[in-house]
């Protein structure tokens, strides 16, 4: 009743486990191109945001 | 080009704000009172609502959905304006959401209150809240990604994509884990049994903490502390990929509350790893924030503000440290069940959520009612009287927790075990004290925030419409040969979402389906019945009174539980068990082989006064179940709906169930009557003792080769 045997009669068990690792590794991957090879001006600008909207005195 | 003017709306923002404070104090009360209970259980005045078993959901609910809600609520209407430079896009939508949200949370209170409970942690809410939750929650939807369409501001910052990778994974996940049954107005059976209703429960719990309360107050981070710190995050770049790595990891992770249970390994597996990989994103997230304040360090020793945040994001670097730590197999398994998880839980949830919050309501008020802060040595004061709070909280529970597992797991030279259960409590209960202080300090704390925000108010001018004017956005040039895509879908809501969607529910689905799929995934077995219709009447009492708060129905292949309750727990015991029951704490011991193993009268006893059969227990006594009478009207509903949920009852069963419910009341009675103990007709606590009675007893009948541990190749494994 061990139950990782049941488990393996499923057709295909292991796609379940590749494909979240696959899924992980090119999603964090492009990510990461994207993130390094960004448009500098791009970033700086949008890095910018949170202080461009004061409208109220401090 | 010409500016457009327009103004932001304060006043959703002002209700919001005052919701945080009366929730934040309303939901502390009820943990500290709760906290109380634990060590004087007479606390709940022999009243039924104020017993542990209500009060501890009360509690959770009001600060997760009420106080950490509506700062979710508070913070996003003000930075998502100031963000899209524009208003909120309908005012009606807003005042729907804040009125519908503050009713959802207040009958949920009252029925949590009065025991209509679904059984599962953090969905405790019943079916009608449930869809009024969905309701609620869409308006939000709609108000957050209309204003997003009417945007002046090419670029949504990461705090928005935060806010919108919550909005869907609370939707997706409350959704499937709220699929149930109704059986009357305020009862409901979960769609899913046993093995797969724990996963479906625990991969939205840990979620709930994920896109509850972390993902949108990491939203609020990168929006409020660049504000406060009057300079830009960071790294922008490490707040991308902090963003999905986050979400994509963070779905995968909730079998790891889970594991040594019946549930299958590899779905053990791929929680730890998932849990283990989420280290990296979440101390990227950390790391940003407190880098932002890199040569600001003086600003933060002057400015309260500062102050809250910094120890905020530090809790949220240790919570997300430890998290990790949990979920390796060999720690969880010293660390289930005991109060290890309740400390780490208030890392998060005081530190992290509490100081955040109370972070940013001291930037927010003084802004919006355009005044400076009434005292800032008060806010010093609540930062100080705060963080001694969480640590005098912290601190005891990670040495209940600790201390409590040695001892379970403790043996005599002789092989026996060398601690009762009830030693162990009793060991741990000056811990429980140094807790409750330590959450009342807090509370203290609160208090003094809210009489410093009260007298703020009072001496400044609230500015309802703040006007500000930014050029209306134009169409996006031709794109550029160097256009990135993640461009392209940073600048669209729309892509945005259906984006996370996929990511976090691609996550979701290959978790869950293996489970679903496959018939021969939940191994039944072949003694394993459905409960009789008193049993079954007596599991709704079980479920009402929140027993599985403080009792696990759940064996886990040790050395030390296999001595102590019994066999370990299998898959096919529990499919019949619309919800599951297996708890996540045991404040009591284990009751999965509690069945057969006292007498009727001592369960009777028991249930009247607890320490009359266990001497220094603290469990409250439940008086009440012995003057209720038990609702035989609704037997034939719920036969019925456990019978559209698959549970196997003959054709026509539940006309006759009842027959049954007297048949075996009258045998309960007689047993009593032979230990000298007379019991009124039709009172809740037979049913109750034949649940009890019934719990983990099946499998005893089945034959050997189906049940036996060492002819499966699962070894008893030691400590």
């Amino acid at each position: 009743m061990k139950f990782i045997h049941y488990i393996e009669r499923v057709s295909g068990v292991s796609m379940y486990g590749l494909t979240s690792l696959l899924l992980f590794a090119t999603i964090f991957g492009v990510m990461l191109w994207y993130a390094v090879r960004a448009d500098k001006c791009v970033i700086e600008e949008i890095r910018q945001m949170p202080l461009d909207d004061d409208n109220l005195p401090q | 080009m010409q500016a457009d003017k327009f103004y932001y709306d304060n006043r959703i923002v002002k209700w919001f704000a005052y919701a945080v404070l009366f929730w934040a104090i309303v939901g502390m009360l009820a943990g500290l009172w709760a906290a109380i209970a634990l060590y004087y259980p007479a606390i709940n005045l022999g009243l039924p609502p104020t017993t542990f078993g209500r009060m501890r959901p009360v509690h959770t609910n009001a600060v997760i959905f009420a106080f950490v809600g509506n700062g979710i609520f508070m913070g996003v209407y003000y930075s998502l304006q100031r963000l899209c430079k524009a208003r909120m896009f309908s005012d009606t939508l807003g005042k729907i959401h804040f009125w519908g949200w503050q009713l959802i949370i207040l009958t949920g209170a009252i029925t949590l209150w009065a025991g209509k409970t679904s059984g599962k942690e953090y969905a405790e809410l019943e079916w009608p809240i449930d869809i009024a939750i969905a309701v609620v929650w869409i308006i939000f939807g709609i108000n957050l990604f209309g204003t997003l369409v009417r945007r002046r501001e090419r670029h949504i910052y990461v705090a928005i994509w935060f806010y919108i990778a919550t909005w869907v994974t609370v939707a997706m996940l409350h959704i499937v884990n709220s699929v149930e049954l109704p059986v009357t107005m305020w009862k409901s059976y979960s769609w899913y049994a046993g093995v797969q209703d724990a996963l479906v429960q625990w991969w939205y719990g840990h979620n709930a903490v994920a896109f509850f309360l972390t993902t949108p107050y990491l939203g609020l981070m990168y929006y409020f502390l660049p504000k406060a710190a009057n300079r830009p995050i960071y790294s922008y770049r490490l707040s991308i990929i902090h963003f999905w790595a986050l979400i994509f990891i963070y779905i995968w992770a909730g079998p790891h509350h889970l594991l040594y249970t019946a549930l299958p390994d590899w779905a053990q597996s791929l929680g730890v790893v998932f849990s283990i990989m989420l280290i990296a994103p979440s101390w990227g997230g950390m790391l940003n924030g407190l880098f932002t304040l890199r040569g600001a360090w003086d600003k933060v020793r002057e400015e309260p503000v500062l102050k809250f945040l910094v120890v905020a994001i530090t809790c949220y670097g240790m919570a997300t440290f430890e998290g990790p730590m949990l979920s390796l197999k060999n720690v969880n398994a010293i660390s289930h069940f005991t109060d290890w998880t309740i400390a780490h839980v208030h890392i998060g949830a005081l530190g992290w959520n509490g100081f955040l919050t109370f972070g940013i309501l001291y930037w927010l008020i003084p802004r919006m009612w355009n005044t400076p802060l009434y005292s800032r040595k008060l806010a010093g004061t609540h930062f100080w009287i705060g963080t001694i709070g969480i640590v005098l909280y912290a601190v005891p529970l990670y040495w209940a927790g600790f201390t409590q597992s040695m001892m379970w797991k403790s043996f005599s030279d002789e092989g026996q075990l060398k601690f009762q259960f009830l030693e162990t409590v009793t060991h741990i209960l000056p811990m429980y004290i140094a807790r409750s202080i330590g959450g009342a300090l807090y509370l203290t704390g609160a208090l003094i925030m809210v009489y410093n925000l009260r007298k703020t108010i009072a001496k400044g001018n609230f500015i309802a419409n703040e006007a500000a004017e930014a050029p209306a956005l134009v169409a996006a040039p031709a794109p550029a040969s160097r256009q990135y895509w993640h461009r392209w879908i940073e600048r669209r809501p729309m892509q945005m979402l259906v984006f996370s969607l996929i990511v976090v529910a691609l996550g979701g689905l290959i978790e869950l389906i293996p489970t679903f799929l496959v018939k021969s995934n939940i191994p039944t077995i072949s003694s394993v019945k459905p409960y009789t219709p008193l049993e079954l009447q007596g599991r709704d009492i079980y479920v009402r009174e929140g027993c599985y708060l403080c009792h696990s129905q759940m064996v886990r292949p040790f050395r030390d539980e296999v001595a102590r309750y019994g066999e370990y727990s299998k898959a096919g015991e529990f499919v019949y068990d619309h919800p599951f029951q297996w708890g996540s704490k045991r404040t009591g011991p284990d009751l999965a082989r509690i069945g057969g193993k006292y007498p009727d009268s001592w369960h009777y006893n028991h249930m009247l006064d607890p320490t009359s059969m266990s001497p220094g227990s603290i469990m409250p006594s439940y008086v009440w179940l012995f003057d209720h009478e038990l609702d035989t009207a609704v037997t034939y509903k719920k036969i019925r709906a456990m019978q559209a949920l698959g549970v196997p009852y003959p054709d026509g069963y539940a006309g006759q169930a009842n027959k049954d419910l007297v048949e075996q009341e009258r045998a309960i009675k007689a047993s009593l009557k032979g230990d000298k103990i007379s019991t009124g007709q039709n009172k809740e606590i037979v049913a109750l003792i034949a649940y009890l009675q019934r719990i983990g007893k099946d499998i005893k009948a089945a034959p050997r080769e189906q049940t036996a541990g060492a002819q499966d190749g699962r070894a008893v494994l030691g400590n």
